[in-house]
């Protein structure tokens, strides 16, 4: 294969010397399946021995060399030049370092003030169920495979770098210290589920400070999904633990659930007053929600004049006709009445049409059945039954 | 083209110019809308969290009753919320036809099941996909010159990627891009428009979710934005309903009117900004509207 021209443009940055941040333009040769990461190394050894980059393993294996490539988060190992190029502005390769933590210098930033920080925020770490047995532990095979999606994670900081939550809350625990706190609260030998759980959801900053908008899955080069990982930790937290948290999130989740099984639609002027004050008829009359809807007053006066909402339907609802709400209710009742959820894990089976696809982690070659029996759990939600019993 | 058309909640509830809109700008592109009023909430996400299965049995539901439209090419939606939850939905359905049958074992009782396969867009995916830019462009009768327009796309119509079908072929995270150029409006790119609108959390963190609207709604001011429009009745809901409390977190006055994706098309298909609800927004949209003549432009 030939070698062609790449053109890589970095943002240069070294807070010592005290200058502002600045582009830097040089053009590389290297075939084009080869690596920005090779790219960059190349820039660093014929033009400039001073650009600044973090890398090790050259393979995507260990994390280090996270940047950004013309904006979207990446490993530079794992991106090929013919790739990045695709998505250059004006044919120039752009290469930042990532977002939402401290640059130290040009593509390396402060992995430790952040991304570390946030990590040993969860206990990462398995705090054993007493007495520890004599040999190994005994634990269901599925709830070991449910974990391996979070265990596949290889710190790379590429999801807290575009963490939205993060970027207006720098507080936020984040999808990578949230999924490795799963890693723990999914695992049976583990022996604080619920202190775990307790101790996230309360946090202001915990689980239900992520906003759900899916950059965190779109930016993991291995799948971990982190999101989905932190919706599982609410999952557990209130649904088995039934853990009422100070940030409305439990409040919110039963309100908007309900509202949906007794409306068959959501009900806007219901939920919120329930999520602040209570998920009944009656959570208006809180004293949390009648300060919320006190400082959102104008807004509200504003609206009803505007026509924006029509005031009956704001005090009754939109309701679906009486056949399909008792269809739907059906389906509550059905649903939430089997004594485990039932969940389809897609990292774990693979669908149907691609069962050959790598991402299928099935280690035994006999991939569980989803559906296969109406009460059986296919991939275990690491529920407190789950954990009591395991 | 005959579609099974899934409102959404918000739209027939505290947006209801959006559902609105659709209804006066559908006869002008040829769409029939056959409402799907039986189908129920997606969840939105928050089912789905709560309890995975039900989240699917209930969209199951809602597709199951679009299959059964007579003629209907495909399922439409205006709600990027609705088109995140569902396809999450769908993609699970689809992709274990074991799944798929105990699900449909619990839709049985209504006589009801879901065939894979449905094809669920948002009007935005319709616009380009189905009805196509030509023909849209075609139909302008009172183009959007000079407008100056911030695409908000909101977070669930563009990720994750392979979930929406996103891909060169299909580059869905442009097309808000396009429907303005179509329509004869000026994109304006700035921060925050495939960011989060905030919403999710505005019950959690008030002033996290509110920081991120200001935050875009400014970033859309400094690039010298008229409006926005979004394909999302929840980001309208953070961006407009909640401008002035957003202002106040941001520590800026920002006055951005904030478009529904039907109301930006209405508009360049001759329909008055009255007929289209603009009149109800919370940020009223005067500086883009000259009002007694419906004309769409730039402020002075």
């Amino acid at each position: 294969m030939s070698v062609e021209q790449f053109k890589l443009r970095m943002r240069r940055y070294n807070p010592e010397s005290g200058d502002a941040p600045y582009w830097d333009e040089h053009t590389v040769e290297l075939e084009p399946h080869r690596s920005v990461l090779e790219g960059i190394l190349q820039a660093r050894d014929r033009f400039d021995g001073s650009i600044g980059i973090r890398c090790s393993c050259r393979q995507a294996i260990c994390g280090s060399c996270g940047v950004r490539i013309n904006g979207e988060p990446a490993l530079a190992c794992h991106t090929h030049l013919e790739a990045a190029v695709r998505g250059a502005r004006e044919g120039a390769i752009e290469i930042e370092p990532m977002g939402n933590m401290p640059v130290i210098k040009d593509l390396i930033v402060d992995m430790d003030a952040v991304h570390w920080t946030k990590v040993r925020r969860v206990t990462p770490w398995l705090i054993n169920k007493q007495p520890v047995p004599e040999r190994e532990y005994l634990v269901d095979h599925d709830s070991m495979v449910d974990v391996t999606q979070t265990m596949a994670c290889i710190q790379c900081g590429a999801c807290v770098s575009d963490c939205l939550a993060m970027e207006v809350d720098p507080g936020f625990i984040g999808p990578a210290a949230l999924a490795k706190a799963y890693r723990f609260v999914g695992d049976p030998r583990d022996d604080r589920q619920f202190e775990r759980l307790n101790d996230l959801a309360q946090d202001p900053q915990g689980i239900f400070d992520c906003t759900h908008c899916f950059r965190c899955v779109e930016a993991c080069p291995k799948d971990v999904d982190p999101m989905g990982q932190i919706m599982r930790l609410r999952r557990i937290a209130t649904s088995d633990y039934q853990i009422v948290d100070r940030n409305n999130g439990r409040r919110h989740e039963a309100a908007f659930t309900t509202l949906v099984r007794d409306y068959g639609l959501n009900h806007e002027a219901e939920l919120l007053p329930r999520s602040y004050g209570g998920n009944s008829w009656f959570g208006k009359f809180a004293p949390a929600a009648g300060k919320e809807l006190l400082s959102s007053l104008p807004v509200i006066v504003k609206g009803l004049l505007r026509g924006k909402f029509n005031p009956k339907t704001a005090i009754f609802g939109h309701k679906l006709r009486k056949q399909d709400l008792d269809a739907v209710r059906a389906i509550y009742e059905k649903v939430e009445g089997r004594e485990r959820r039932y969940e389809l894990n897609l990292y774990v089976t693979g669908s149907d049409e691609d069962a050959e696809a790598p991402d299928a982690k099935s280690e035994t070659g006999t991939p569980s059945e989803p559906g296969a029996t109406n009460e059986q759990v296919p991939i275990a939600s690491g529920g407190a039954e789950e954990s009591a019993g395991a | 083209m005959k579609v099974a058309y899934w409102p959404g909640c918000v739209s027939r509830g505290f947006t209801p110019e959006l559902h609105g809109s659709m209804a006066k700008v559908a006869p002008l592109l040829d769409i029939e809308l056959v409402e799907l009023d039986r189908a129920c909430c997606t969840g939105a996400g928050v089912i789905a969290e709560h309890n995975q299965e039900l989240a699917d049995t209930l969209n199951a539901r809602t597709f199951a009753l679009a299959q059964q439209v007579e003629d209907a090419e495909l399922m439409m939606n205006i709600c990027s919320t609705c088109q995140g939850a569902q396809s999450e939905c769908q993609e699970r359905l689809d992709a274990s036809a074991s799944y798929r049958e105990h699900i449909n074992q619990t839709l049985a009782s209504e006589g009801l099941s879901y065939e894979r396969g449905l094809t669920n867009k948002n009007f935005l995916w319709l616009l380009v996909e189905e009805i196509g830019l030509a023909e849209l462009r075609s139909r302008v009768v009172r183009p959007l010159s000079g407008l100056r327009v911030g695409p908000f796309y909101g977070c669930y119509i563009v990720r994750p990627r392979r979930r929406l079908g996103i891909d060169e072929a299909h580059p869905r995270d442009e097309y808000l891009h396009r429907v303005i150029e179509a329509l004869g409006g000026t994109v304006i790119e700035y921060a925050g428009m495939r960011k989060c609108c905030g919403f999710p959390i505005i019950t959690m963190n008030k002033e996290a979710s509110l920081r991120q609207a200001g935050l875009h709604l400014g970033d859309a001011l400094d690039a010298q934005a008229d409006c926005l429009v979004t394909p999302c009745p929840l980001c309208h809901l953070n961006l407009d309903l909640q401008q002035p409390l957003a202002e106040r977190v941001v520590g800026r006055e920002l006055q951005m009117p904030v478009l529904h994706l039907p109301q930006l098309v209405g508009l360049a298909l001759g329909l008055e900004p009255k007929e289209l609800g603009m009149g109800r927004h919370i940020v009223r949209p005067t500086s883009v509207i000259d009002w007694s003549t419906s004309v769409v432009g730039a402020a002075a």
